[in-house]
């Protein structure tokens, strides 16, 4: 579950306050993704349980003035999630998004090359839907239908990682921008 | 053996500041009856792969081979007729002559060729057959629909015996019917022992290819590995069997 990654990827940064990671997580979703508060606190003392992030053992239990470290369990955790591909028989975009998202974050991780671990994962999955169609589609109408719905929802990620890609490329040749949370965010909230 | 080869190409135009390396030490191999399909976005190199694969335009440094033959030790005659002979490209806008009938169209590389017209006819109509469209023989490109006229572009591509199919975005401005039928027009190809080449940025269109290879910046960063058996989707469809 992606919680526990995100905080991952945001203590991957640095240590970090439990309210700070409150906050990093509501900006750098842009509420794609809303969750309460205890549910960070929650998730933290489980990462703390699982000995994937450490607290300096200061100030209350689980609350947001207690500093936390990612560990190098955690570290791994974190890689192994990112260039894992998520579970495809639900759509997978919007844990897309926060790998994405959450690869930005990771000092040493080159998003384009997270993008392109899920580009191929996918495109392989296409072609295997592929070969479905060409060995038995022609021949049975609703198993085309199923097996096309499947490859254009998978080719609509597909071209979302494509625009994501050429949207980092070009935003890195550019001036440095400032920071997106508000404009994002109010535009997300129109939509929704 | 493979039936193209690219080894170790790299392209570059202009010189020192103005200099752009458009592919950079790309290896590809492309065996007889395979369908590759080259995938990256606008600008990648994938075109230019395309046009040195078919030896139309030379490589800065590095080597193309088709059938054995490396093409920097041959004759620029020699590397001519091999092209005609050999090598069939479809282009995205299909690049039809709007004066030559359909089967004209077809025919044309053979007579190019120096194949006497009647033969060159006969094979020409025989790839119209084989895509379905010998009853347009005598129509003119703009009396054709675009899917029909895609499907002259690939006979003119596959007509006599020629076995590199190089195909850039084939589909064009086609919908999804049309495109589909395309690949599975050079798909068709590839099983009688054509070895194909198809650039393009559509996924849809790279999923029909045996092995996909993802270009950036004139770069092979990633290619996918054959797929497992595709039996193992249906197992998973969570959904009733769509089958009932």
């Amino acid at each position: 579950m992606s919680v526990r990654h995100a905080l991952l990827a945001f203590l991957s940064e640095a240590p970090k306050y439990g309210l700070q990671l409150r906050q990093e997580f509501e900006e750098s979703t842009g509420q794609v993704w809303p969750l309460n508060v205890g549910q960070v606190y929650t998730t933290l003392q489980r990462l703390e349980r699982d000995e994937l992030i450490e607290s300096d053992g200061r100030g209350e239990e689980t609350g947001p003035q207690k500093v936390f470290h990612i560990t190098e369990a955690g570290r791994k955790e974190l890689d192994t999630w990112l260039s894992t591909p998520p579970d495809t028989t639900e759509p997978p975009r919007d844990e897309l998004v926060i790998k994405v998202l959450a690869a930005l974050r990771v000092p040493g991780v080159s998003v384009h090359d997270v993008i392109q671990v899920h580009r191929r994962y996918l495109v392989e999955l296409m072609q295997q839907w592929t070969r479905l169609k060409e060995d038995e589609a022609e021949f049975d109408l609703t198993f085309a239908l199923v097996v096309d719905a499947e490859l254009f929802r998978l080719d609509s990620v597909v071209r979302w990682l494509d625009a994501a890609d050429g949207r980092l490329k070009r935003a890195a040749l550019e001036a440095p921008s400032p920071k997106p949370g508000p404009l994002i965010r109010r535009r997300l909230v129109v939509r929704r | 053996m493979s039936y193209l080869e690219l080894r170790r190409v790299s392209k570059s135009y202009g010189v020192g500041a103005t200099e752009v390396h458009a592919l950079a030490d790309v290896n590809l191999a492309v065996e007889r009856g395979s369908l590759v399909a080259v995938m990256g976005p606008s600008g990648s190199g994938k075109s230019t792969l395309l046009t040195i694969a078919g030896s139309l335009e030379e490589p800065t440094s590095g080597e193309v081979v088709i059938d054995g033959n490396a093409m920097s030790s041959m004759s620029r005659n020699d590397k001519a007729r091999l092209r005609r002979r050999t090598v069939g490209y479809v282009f995205q806008d299909f690049n039809l002559l709007a004066g030559l009938t359909a089967a004209e169209n077809a025919s044309l590389p053979l007579e190019l060729d120096g194949i006497s017209v009647k033969n060159a006819h006969l094979a020409g109509i025989a790839a119209l057959e084989e895509l379905g469209i010998a009853d347009r023989a005598t129509h003119y490109p703009d009396e054709l629909s675009g899917g029909e006229r895609q499907r002259v572009a690939i006979a003119r591509a596959i007509v006599g015996e020629r076995s590199l199919l190089l195909a850039d975005e084939p589909s064009g401005a086609l919908d999804s019917t049309n495109s589909e039928a395309v690949m599975r027009m050079i798909l068709a190809a590839c099983h009688r022992g054509v070895a194909a080449i198809v650039v393009t940025h559509d996924a849809q269109l790279a999923s029909w290819a045996d092995r996909v290879v993802f270009i950036r910046d004139g770069r092979i960063v990633d290619q996918t590995v054959p797929p497992p058996s595709p039996e193992s989707l249906v197992a998973d469809l969570s959904a009733p069997s769509p089958r009932l």
